[in-house]
């Protein structure tokens, strides 16, 4: 029936149509606060609060990065944008680091090993899964005041070694593509067990790594609630990227909003980076399983 | 050949250890911390025990009444005073608590409706084997970077692009076309509805990923099958999708809600100057408030609301853990079922 086909094409047609243009509003909804983020860097203050909103980039790119780096040299403000990618990438590096490894680790462990407590530790880490930070933040921080890691980086780093998410991940993955049959090959070998992890476990993991690395790493590079929680003493060389974002941003006798705007955009230059370059991973990785903050 | 087997159930127990000793020190003795803190005082930094009255007072708003305080009030002949006040600091400070809880409650609500719908229409599009969509990865990526981009910047760029005053760009345009100036970041309503917007741009596109695997577990012949029966796109969507979907979306809710619970960077940053907007506070703003002052933190309060989200999470966990595991093949088979009597029926 070549009627009822071309009538259903042009039905099809017309639908691709209509959905294409939900999809292009849409984007642009998700790409305008980014793109006037941009533009509102490249334009002067003056510009900005005499004419609101634009879409057009203006002149005063280099003019603004002068001002906010005058700022920073009269200690006007916490904004420090070289030292916050030293702060936040130093956090969020080792953090991220220590994740991965220890989550694989636990992940190895679960995998291949067989011994008793084996189904209440996987148990376990389930179970403390969706444990929200909020809820023992309250003891958290009476505890690191007590013992003294306050206003240091350690309770932003070692406690990164248990994931619970992570190892969750990690196992799954494992379960479903690392052969066991490749450990018992290795034992006959004569390989010890943690070579065998680091030589054999770690390489065939790395896909799986390299997608949980990548999480881990926004994720603590854009973790504002816990440094802003532990950095009690808001020392200027501690501060992390989003918590010099706040000061500059909440500071009235900054007048120039320019430099403001570059200051907010400088913040979310290096995961906008890292999000081009593994946009395909991350896209995939949060749809093999729901990947909330 | 038993006799020759070794057992490696030693090292299992050697991999998990750093894992749980770091669990222990870090998550697990500052969660019980956090339940003995909710039967201290309030007000410093010492405390002393209360009992479980932190919990009367945020949940009932019951006076606590200070025995040896009362009697020494009846001795001077004005009992009442001293239990009016504490009367109404204890009822002041239930309703905060009942308005964070509130305000957590609708900030939630209004960002995961407009956001559920979004990503159920552009979930069931991208996997529409019939539509012609071009540049389907394209779409993904932008849609999906908001939820990348720092949130304490996110909401950084909202209030300076929103700011009360006519500094603010959208105010500042408004002015200059004549309009009124609106109230975006201070505003009862007008912060909360920016809020939700700001949230449901952030999660639209993590969402949409999320339901689209979900819609691909499905089975394709399913949808051959109502195609070649002359079923339309909104009868497919209706009568497979959104049934068959129906474990994926209702996860969906509950991990979405898990989320709305620690909603924290924005409300807490989505203000003018510091001082904290009373219409977006939410649980988690309040419990950190409460806690991280160094004047006078009301350390019980704070820790009494940890451990009722705590009780809040938990519950909703477990239902998302039970609709996770609920058994594959019986969903399929449900579906089917639910197909043959819609399909069929019709």
């Amino acid at each position: 029936m070549p009627e009822k086909t071309r009538s259903n094409s042009g039905m099809i047609m017309a639908r691709t149509i209509a959905v294409t243009v939900v999809l292009v509003l849409l984007t642009i909804f998700a790409l305008v606060p980014i793109w006037v983020l941009v533009v509102n860097a490249t334009r002067s203050s003056v510009d900005i609060t005499g004419k609101g909103v634009s879409l057009i980039p203006g002149l005063n790119f280099i003019e603004n990065i002068k001002t906010l780096s005058s700022w920073t040299s009269e200690g006007k403000v916490e904004f420090n944008a070289f030292r916050g990618y030293i702060n936040s990438g130093v956090i969020s590096l080792c953090a991220t680091g220590l994740t991965v490894l220890f989550s694989v680790m636990t992940a190895y462990g679960l995998v291949v090993y067989d011994f008793k407590l084996r189904k209440v530790a996987y148990t376990i880490i389930i179970a403390v899964m969706m444990v929200p930070v909020q809820v023992t933040s309250v003891g958290f921080y009476k505890f690191m005041l007590s013992i003294g890691l306050t206003d240091t980086y350690w309770p932003l780093i070692i406690p990164a070694i248990a994931a619970p998410a992570i190892v969750f991940f990690m196992r799954q993955s494992m379960k479903s593509t690392f052969p066991l049959e490749i450990v018992e090959a290795a034992r006959i070998d004569g390989c010890g067990e943690y070579r065998t992890f680091f030589t054999i476990g770690i390489p065939m993991m790395k896909p799986a790594i390299a997608v949980q690395a990548i999480f881990a790493f926004v994720a603590n590079w854009n973790n504002y609630y816990t440094p802003s929680m532990i950095l009690i003493s808001r020392k200027r060389t501690q501060l992390t990227l989003p918590m010099m974002v706040n000061t500059i941003v909440s500071n009235d006798k900054l007048a120039d909003y320019g430099a403001k705007y570059l200051a907010i955009m400088l913040s979310i230059i290096p995961v906008v980076i890292v999000y081009f370059i593994f946009s395909k991973f991350i896209v995939e990785g949060v749809a093999l399983g729901g990947v909330k903050e | 050949m038993k006799h020759k087997t070794i057992s490696y159930a030693k090292f299992g127990y050697l991999f998990i250890l750093p894992f749980f000793i770091v669990y222990l020190f870090f998550q697990v003795y500052p969660l019980f911390y956090t339940f003995y803190l909710s039967t201290q005082s309030n007000g410093s930094q010492t405390t002393s025990s209360v009992g479980l009255d932190n919990f009367k007072i945020i949940l009932s708003g019951t006076p606590i009444i200070d025995e040896a305080k009362t009697a020494e009030n009846k001795a001077n002949g004005d009992d009442t005073i001293a239990y009016k006040v504490q009367k109404r600091s204890s009822e002041s400070t239930m309703k905060d608590f009942r308005r964070v809880l509130g305000n957590t409650f609708l900030l939630w609500i209004g960002n995961f409706i407009p956001q559920i719908i979004i990503s159920l229409l552009l979930a069931a599009w991208f996997t529409d084997a019939y539509l012609k969509i071009k540049g389907k990865g394209f779409y993904k990526i932008v849609m999906y970077m908001p939820n990348i981009i720092t949130a304490a910047s996110v909401a950084a760029l909202f209030v300076m692009l929103f700011s009360d005053s006519k500094l603010g760009a959208i105010n500042s345009w408004l002015a200059n076309h004549g309009y009124e100036v609106v109230p975006f970041v201070s505003g009862k309503t007008q912060s909360r509805v920016m809020i939700m917007i700001i949230q449901t741009w952030m999660w639209f596109g993590n969402t949409t990923i999320m339901l689209m695997s979900g819609i691909m577990g499905i089975n394709p012949s399913l949808f051959e099958a109502a195609n070649i029966d002359g079923a339309s796109p909104r009868q497919q969507f209706f009568r497979i999708t959104l049934p068959l979907l129906r474990p994926i979306l209702l996860y969906t809710v509950v991990t979405s809600m898990i989320g709305g619970l620690q909603m924290y960077d924005m409300p807490a940053l989505y203000n003018m100057g510091t001082s904290q907007n009373r219409y977006t506070e939410t649980i988690a703003v309040y419990i950190f408030n409460n806690f991280h002052n160094s004047m006078a933190p009301n350390l019980g309060y704070s820790a009494a609301a940890s451990v009722i989200l705590f009780f809040i999470t938990a519950i909703l966990g477990a239902i998302a853990f039970r609709v996770n595991n609920e058994d594959g093949d019986q969903k399929v088979r449900k579906g089917n079922q639910a197909l043959k009597i819609k399909l069929g029926g019709n």
